[in-house]
């Protein structure tokens, strides 16, 4: 069995405007420039063994992001990988922690079950008070359902997100949520935002001018075992520290 | 972290926002007000496009080391940002401080091949700098040229202030020191250019020379305006390859460019006189890079890069006398670690398909031959070593090691032409399709053989021994495109063989940038007024503008293309020493009319007129 690393990273400011596609790319390259000892896949061009959790949309700043991958060794602690990587990195990237997994974790991309987003208004394109705003959320929060249309390839099907809002805040103009994520179910912070300002603001959801800012905080799993209540544990919690 | 020039709405808004970010890994950051030069260098194409070329990584670096000098970046904006710069008036920028390019001291811009002419055009207004030279005024940037088009500078002579004609690495830091001292003197824009012409070698400001016609409209006289400025500019050169600018860390754009690699560069110039190649002209003597350097340069630029794949770049990398030890090097070395090394095309012998089957999948590749003509008389005219035979056997041997697949390129429209030489493209593709099936036994075939032909049609380039050759109409290029098609199909083996060809519209057009002198800029102007940007893409061009453009104008396309030019005509490119001497392109013209071949420097020397320079391979005898 080859050992598994998970990174967290960040990726702020303009990089946010950078698909997840070239995330990748650009990920892939440096663990190169850092000489990690990635693992390969065979054949006359191989890939590396790498795998990320959820792709970040563009416009989106990320605080938790993660990728796994494969290595053939591992080089010094969790400390010195995390540091190799920080020197060949852009502004905008950060590594913020590299762990190593215990056998049988899931990797990121299938283990991810919530995330948390931090939403704030975009300059001052809508005009409302603190005050204002956490009462409006709460209120939005509090109805019994929230249905939204959702688009599929063939039709737009009605769907209650209510049950996947786990939970919505706001406070101080700051307004965090925290939504179901992953391959099933994937709810965007600006799905939420969008519902809420036709009916609570009675203003139309625009891309331009811009209304909100929105940021990726952590990604969670949920470690609960069937019948359990959800128990939400962050990716990086999945993994030990390497130490020197 | 620098803020964007883009507000946040019109980054969400657009195609591939990267593109105009900056902030790769090996970016230069610098404080601008620290400087005392400004430099933004453009190529006139996509982000994508543009990353990928080598020569301004190289002037970028040069620059760059120097602590007075900020050398920045610039592409052209897609024409969906273009819309937007100018709806809201928001003046181009460069990557790196996201600031206007109009603030800059100089815009150089590569010319790499011809159809980018309008986009020149749309950088300069973005940017909001006039579009002739000579309504620009002291605060604008000097705008500079260069690259290949730079042989034939005319048809873009209004829009540029100066040319650099030649290689990049010589004169740029001279010229940086003259335009300081030429500051700090307190001189304008004009008497700047002026001592940039006087003192600088290799510099063309085309607004010091006069240009006169005569009636058929042939140039009667082109002559420096003072006696102070060369009439003949000479072309730089830089004799020292294995010691001289080259990035070590180059920038690594966050999005797939076109070359999506490290591109090591193994020599500069070609021995092999082909008649009809620009570039094997221009580039004289062949100068290679000494190999230890370049594998120095191989594993140090893998190192600051990241990138999973090394390229070769030259023209005619088999002749490169250290070849098989870079390639087995680089197997060895760097392809332990996971490294994929992207050949250059090949000679096929032993060793390159040694080496292709190592680096390749057979199944997937293919083996590629230019012989650019289909006869061998017509390979004669134009002095292209490749015989049939050399052909044959290369194939031969690569189907016995698995291969089937091969592609063809051919030329249309070469000097003396005839229909028999068009068909001997099918019947050529035809030999190597039937010679797969004599060589290896049905039980061991991997499917069919896939002959595939393609065919461009032939422009003549100035400092080429074809440069008096004469075009065609568009309607001719597609008739000789028919000949081989039927041909191809008529051919006993067809099934196996595939026939490519070009459009024909663009062909006219490059052959009149190509060998237009200064009248022609008229039409790109108003091509590009009529709306002509990116013609180099096939979904932006518009034939019917820029035919619309020339009906506006006045200006005759024949006047350019079907002449075959006197031996006599002052060509609009004379006035620049290119190193190969006129006297030897029209010896080498009768010789190709003659059919006979010239033998290429290695064998024998042709005395091109690179000689008296000093030339390592031109004075090893
Ligand atoms: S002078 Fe002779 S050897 Fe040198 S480039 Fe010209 S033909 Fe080749």
């Amino acid at each position: 069995m080859r050992d598994k690393i998970r990174v967290k990273f960040e990726k702020t400011g303009m990089m946010k405007f950078i698909g997840h596609l070239d995330v990748m790319r650009y990920f892939q390259k440096a663990i190169r420039r850092a000489n990690i000892d990635i693992a390969y896949s065979e054949g006359f061009s191989p890939h590396q063994k790498m795998s990320f959790a959820a792709p970040l949309g563009i416009g989106l700043v990320g605080m938790g992001e993660y990728f796994d991958i494969e290595v053939y060794s591992i080089q010094g602690s969790s400390e010195d990988m995390k540091n190799a990587l920080n020197n060949t990195m852009v502004d905008g990237f950060k590594v913020v922690s590299l762990r190593k997994l215990p056998e049988n974790v899931p990797n990121a991309m299938s283990s991810v079950y919530a995330a948390d987003y931090t939403v704030t208004i975009h300059g001052d394109n809508i005009k409302l008070s603190p005050k204002e705003l956490s009462e409006k959320i709460i209120a939005f929060y509090n109805q019994d359902t929230i249905i939204t249309e959702k688009e599929t390839k063939k039709s737009t099907r009605m769907l209650d997100i209510k049950p996947l809002i786990y939970s919505l805040t706001s406070v101080d103009g700051v307004t965090k949520m925290c939504l179901s994520t992953g391959s099933t179910d994937n709810i965007k912070p600006e799905l939420v935002m969008q519902k809420f300002c036709e009916t609570y603001l009675g203003i139309e959801y625009t891309e331009d001018p811009i209304l909100f800012d929105y940021q990726r905080d952590e990604v969670y799993t949920n470690v609960a075992k069937e019948g359990e209540a959800m128990k939400l544990v962050t990716l990086e919690d999945m993994g030990e520290v390497i130490e020197g | 972290m620098i803020k964007p020039a883009l507000r946040d709405e019109i980054l969400l808004k657009i195609e591939k926002p990267v593109r105009y970010l900056g902030n790769e890994v090996n970016m230069v950051k610098k404080d601008p007000t620290n400087v005392d030069i400004r430099f933004a260098m453009c190529f006139p194409d996509l982000y994508e496009i543009g990353m990928s070329h080598l020569g301004i990584q190289i002037i970028y670096d040069m620059l760059n080391r120097r602590d007075d000098i900020y050398c920045e970046r610039v592409y052209s904006p897609g024409l969906d940002l273009d819309k937007i710069l100018r709806e809201e008036n928001i003046p181009l920028f460069s990557l790196e401080t996201q600031e206007p390019v109009k603030n800059f001291d100089f815009l150089g811009i590569t010319l790499q091949y011809e159809m980018c002419y309008t986009n020149v055009l749309q950088i300069l207004e973005l940017s909001q700098i006039p579009l002739l030279a000579k309504d620009r005024d002291d605060d604008m940037p000097i705008v500079i040229g260069g690259g290949p088009c730079v042989y034939n500078p005319e048809p873009v002579a209004d829009f540029f202030d100066i040319f650099y004609i030649g290689e990049g690495e010589t004169r740029y830091y001279q010229m940086m020191d003259l335009y300081k001292k030429c500051k700090s003197e307190g001189l304008g824009r004009k008497e700047i250019l002026k001592k940039i012409a006087e003192e600088i070698p290799g510099m063309y400001v085309p607004a010091l020379y006069e240009v006169t016609y005569n009636e058929d409209g042939t140039i009667s006289s082109f002559e420096p305006i003072y006696d102070t400025v060369p009439s003949k500019v000479k072309k730089e050169i830089e004799w020292n390859m294995s010691d001289t600018f080259y990035p070590e860390k180059p920038l690594v754009p966050f999005i797939k460019a076109t070359q999506d690699r490290v591109v090591l560069e193994i020599q500069r110039g070609c021995i092999r006189g082909c008649r009809f190649c620009q570039a094997g002209m221009i580039y004289r003597p062949v100068r290679e890079r000494n190999v230890e350097f370049l594998k120095k340069l191989a594993v140090s630029m893998l190192e600051s890069t990241g990138h999973e794949e090394i390229s070769l770049s030259s023209l005619s990398s088999s002749d490169y006398s250290q070849l098989k030890e870079l390639v087995y090097f680089l197997i060895d070395e760097v392809r332990t670690k996971g490294v994929n090394i992207s050949l250059p095309s090949l000679r096929i012998d032993a060793f390159s398909l040694d080496v292709m089957s190592k680096v390749q999948d057979i199944k997937k590749s293919s083996l590629t031959f230019a012989p650019e003509a289909g006869s061998q008389r017509l390979r004669n005219v134009i002095n292209k070593g490749l015989t049939e035979e050399i052909i044959l056997n290369g194939a031969a041997e690569a189907f016995r090691g698995g291969w089937n697949k091969v592609k063809l390129y051919f030329m249309l429209g070469l000097p003396t032409e005839t229909e028999e030489d068009m068909e001997e493209i099918a019947i050529l593709s035809d030999k190597i399709a039937r010679l797969y099936y004599d060589t290896v036994p049905k039980e061991e075939r991997h499917g069919k053989a896939q002959i595939t032909a393609s065919t461009s049609f032939f422009i003549p380039k100035p400092f080429t021994p074809f440069q008096w050759a004469r075009m065609y109409d568009k309607e001719d290029y597609i008739g000789k495109a028919r000949v081989v098609n039927a041909k191809m199909k008529s051919m006993l083996n067809h099934k196996s063989l595939k026939y490519n060809w070009h459009e024909a519209d663009v062909t006219v057009l490059e052959g009149v940038m190509a060998r237009g002198d200064r009248r022609v800029s008229k039409v790109i102007l108003e091509a590009y007024r009529l709306g002509c940007m990116f013609d180099a893409w096939s979904e932006s061009f518009s034939n019917d503008k820029w035919m619309q453009a020339f009906e506006n104008t006045g200006i005759s396309i024949d006047f350019y293309n079907k002449r075959e030019r006197d031996l006599d005509e002052i060509l609009p490119w004379d006035f620049i020493d290119a190193g190969v001497t006129k006297e030897f392109l029209k010896r080498e013209w009768k010789r190709a009319l003659e059919e006979k071949v010239t033998p290429n420097c290695r064998a024998a020397c042709a005395n091109c007129g690179l000689k008296p320079l000093g030339g390592a391979i031109c004075n090893e005898r």
